[in-house]
C-alpha cells in the first residue's frame, strides 16, 4: 500500500507558440489531491489537457506555474517512485518480456535473485507466463499493455500514473484489463492516477472522477464513486452504477460540445 | 503482377539468378558475333581465362588479398571512431551542433581528391591507401549515424525515465540498442562505398591490389583481366554484403519481421 499524497497545487501550463502563433494555454490552474492508496481517474474530453496534467505529475513536462509534490517533496523530473504506462506500446522492442519487467529494477541495482523473484511475481499477475521470453512484437496489443503495467508495477511505485493505457485496445480486451487492473488495485491498494475519455472506465475503476473541461482544461467537477469492492463487470449493470454514468455523460457531454465549436 | 504482393523465396533466387544469365548471355552475344572487338571488351569465356592465369601465374589471390585488408582496414577505423561520435551526437544536441556543420562540410570533400595530398603526407604504403578509405567513410558514418540515434522514439526514452533511468542509461540502454540495428544497415552500406574508393586509391601510386591490377592490365591493352578485377570486386561485394545480412539477422532477431 502506497503512504505518500500528492498534492498538484496552481499547476498551468501554457504551450509557446510555433513562430507568430499566440501561446496556447492548455491547462489552467489546477489543484488536486490525491491520499495514498485512493484511485483517482481524470475524465476528459480529448485535447482537455488531461494528459499533459499527468505528464507533469510524471516529471515528462514542466508546469509554466504551480508545484507538484510527493509527500512534501517537489517533483521535477521523471523517477521511479512514479511509474507510467503510456497509451502508445512503450515496450522496448529489443527486449523479451522478463527483461523489459526486469528494466527498472536492473536501472535500480537491486540484487539479481530479488529481480528474477519479482520479474516471476510481475508474470504469473499479469498472466504472462509462458511468454517470458517472446519479444513485444510476437504479443497482442492486450498482452503487451500487461508487461507494461507489470514492468511498472515491478519497480514498486507511490503512485500508479496511466495514461489512457487501454485507449488503443478493442473493447473486449479494455474489459478484460480493466478488471485485470482493479485485481491488482483491490489487492495492493497502490495509489493510481488514471487518465481516460471513457466514462464506464472511469466509474468501474475509480473512487474519485475528476471531471476536466474542454480546453483549457480545468477541474469541473469532482464525482466520489461510492460504489463497494471488490468490483467486478456485473457492477456496470447496477442502477448506482447507471446514476454515476447518467451524471459524469451530462458533465461531459457539454464538454465535448464545447471542445467541437472551439 | 500485383503491386506490393509478395513472392516466394524460390522465385526471388530464379528471377535474382535469371538477370545474371542473360547479362552474361548478351555480353556473349556482343562479343562472340565480333560485333564488339575483343581489343575494347573481352568475351566472357577469354575474361574467365585471363582470370585464370592470374590467379595461377600472377599470384592475383594476393592482390586480391591485400585489397581486402585495406577495405576492411581502413572501414574498420572509421566505424570504430564514427560510430560512437555520431551515437553522442544523435543523443546530445550540444555535441550535434558542435560537430555537425564540420561534418556537413567533410562530408563533401570527395575522397579521391585527397590522394595527392595523401601521397605527400602518407607516401603511396599502406597508410595512404587506409586514409583515402578512411575519410571516404567516416563522415558519411558519422552523419548517418547521428540521424538514426536521434530518431530514437522519444516514448521509449520517456518509459525509460519513469522506471527511474539517468542520461547514461538512457543511452547505454535505449538509444544505442534501438540504433543498432539500423547502424548496421549503414556500415553495410557504407562498406560499399568503400570498394570504390579502394579501387581508385590504387589506381595511383599503388604497387599492389586490384586496382594496380587493372591499371597494369590497360597498359597490356587486355580488357579480359581489367573485366575479370571488376567483376572479382562485385563478387566479394555480394558475399560480405550477404554475410553483413545474415550477421543483422542473427543479432537482432527482435527487428526482423
Amino acid at each position: 500500500m502506497s503512504a505518500k499524497t500528492l498534492r498538484i497545487a496552481g499547476v498551468t501550463r501554457t504551450f509557446p507558440g510555433q513562430g507568430r502563433a499566440a501561446p496556447t494555454l492548455a491547462l489552467q490552474p489546477t489543484d488536486l489531491v490525491v491520499q495514498p492508496g485512493e484511485f483517482v481517474a481524470i475524465l476528459g474530453p480529448s485535447g482537455c489537457g488531461k494528459s499533459t496534467l499527468l505528464r507533469i505529475v510524471a516529471g515528462l513536462d514542466q508546469p509554466t506555474a504551480g508545484s507538484v509534490t510527493l509527500d512534501g517533496a517537489a517533483v521535477r523530473d521523471p523517477g521511479p517512485d512514479r511509474g507510467m504506462v503510456f497509451q502508445s506500446y512503450t515496450l522496448f522492442p529489443w527486449l523479451t518480456v522478463a527483461q523489459n519487467i526486469r528494466f527498472g529494477l536492473a536501472e535500480r541495482g537491486v540484487p539479481e535473485a530479488e529481480q528474477r523473484a519479482i520479474v516471476e511475481r510481475f508474470i504469473a499477475r499479469t498472466g504472462l507466463r509462458g511468454f517470458e521470453n517472446h519479444w513485444p512484437r510476437q504479443l497482442s496489443g492486450g498482452m503487451q499493455q500487461r508487461c507494461a503495467l507489470a514492468r511498472a508495477l515491478a519497480n514498486d511505485p507511490e503512485i500508479l500514473l496511466l495514461d489512457e493505457p487501454f485507449g488503443a485496445l478493442d473493447h473486449q480486451t479494455r474489459e478484460l484489463m480493466q478488471e485485470l487492473l482493479l485485481e491488482i488495485w483491490e489487492a495492493d491498494r497502490k495509489t493510481v492516477l488514471f487518465v481516460t475519455h471513457d466514462i464506464d472506465e472511469a466509474i468501474f475503476l475509480a473512487n474519485r472522477v475528476v471531471v476536466m473541461s474542454a480546453r483549457p482544461g480545468r477541474i469541473k467537477a469532482e464525482v466520489p464513486v461510492a460504489l463497494p469492492h471488490p468490483r467486478d463487470w456485473t457492477m456496470k449493470t447496477t442502477p448506482g452504477f447507471a446514476a454515476l454514468k447518467a451524471r459524469l455523460m451530462g458533465e461531459i457531454r457539454e464538454e465535448v460540445r464545447k471542445a467541437a465549436a472551439a | 503482377m500485383k503491386p506490393l504482393a509478395p513472392i516466394s523465396a524460390g522465385a526471388r533466387v530464379v528471377l535474382g539468378a535469371g538477370f545474371f544469365v542473360l547479362f552474361v548471355l548478351a555480353w556473349g552475344a556482343a562479343t562472340w558475333s565480333g560485333w564488339v572487338p575483343p581489343l575494347f571488351l573481352a568475351s566472357p569465356e577469354r575474361t574467365l581465362r585471363a582470370g585464370w592465369s592470374l590467379l595461377t601465374e600472377f599470384g592475383f589471390a594476393g592482390d586480391i588479398a591485400i585489397t581486402i585488408w585495406r577495405v576492411f582496414g581502413g572501414f574498420a577505423i572509421a566505424a570504430v571512431l564514427g560510430v560512437p561520435l555520431g551515437l553522442m551526437m544523435g543523443a546530445f544536441k550540444p555535441v550535434e551542433a558542435f560537430f555537425e556543420p564540420f561534418i556537413s562540410f567533410a562530408r563533401y570533400l570527395p575522397a579521391s581528391a585527397f590522394i595527392p595530398l595523401l601521397i605527400l603526407w602518407a607516401g603511396v604504403g599502406e597508410a595512404q591507401k587506409l586514409s583515402v578509405i578512411f575519410i571516404g567513410s567516416f563522415f558519411q558514418v558519422v552523419m548517418m549515424v547521428a540521424v538514426i540515434a536521434g530518431a530514437t522514439r522519444m516514448d521509449l526514452v520517456e518509459a525509460a525515465y519513469t522506471l527511474g533511468a539517468r542520461a547514461g542509461g538512457v543511452v547505454k540502454r535505449v538509444i544505442i540498442p534501438s540504433a543498432a540495428p539500423q547502424v548496421m544497415e549503414t556500415l553495410r552500406l557504407v562498406l560499399g562505398w568503400a570498394w570504390t574508393y579502394v579501387i581508385v586509391a590504387e589506381l595511383i601510386g599503388a604497387t599492389s591490389g586490384i586496382g594496380h591490377m587493372i591499371m597494369d592490365s590497360q597498359r597490356l591493352l587486355d580488357t579480359g583481366q581489367m573485366i575479370f578485377g571488376i567483376v572479382v570486386i562485385g563478387v566479394i561485394g555480394l558475399v560480405t554484403d550477404f554475410l553483413f545480412k545474415a550477421l543483422n539477422r542473427r543479432l537482432f532477431p527482435w527487428a526482423v519481421l
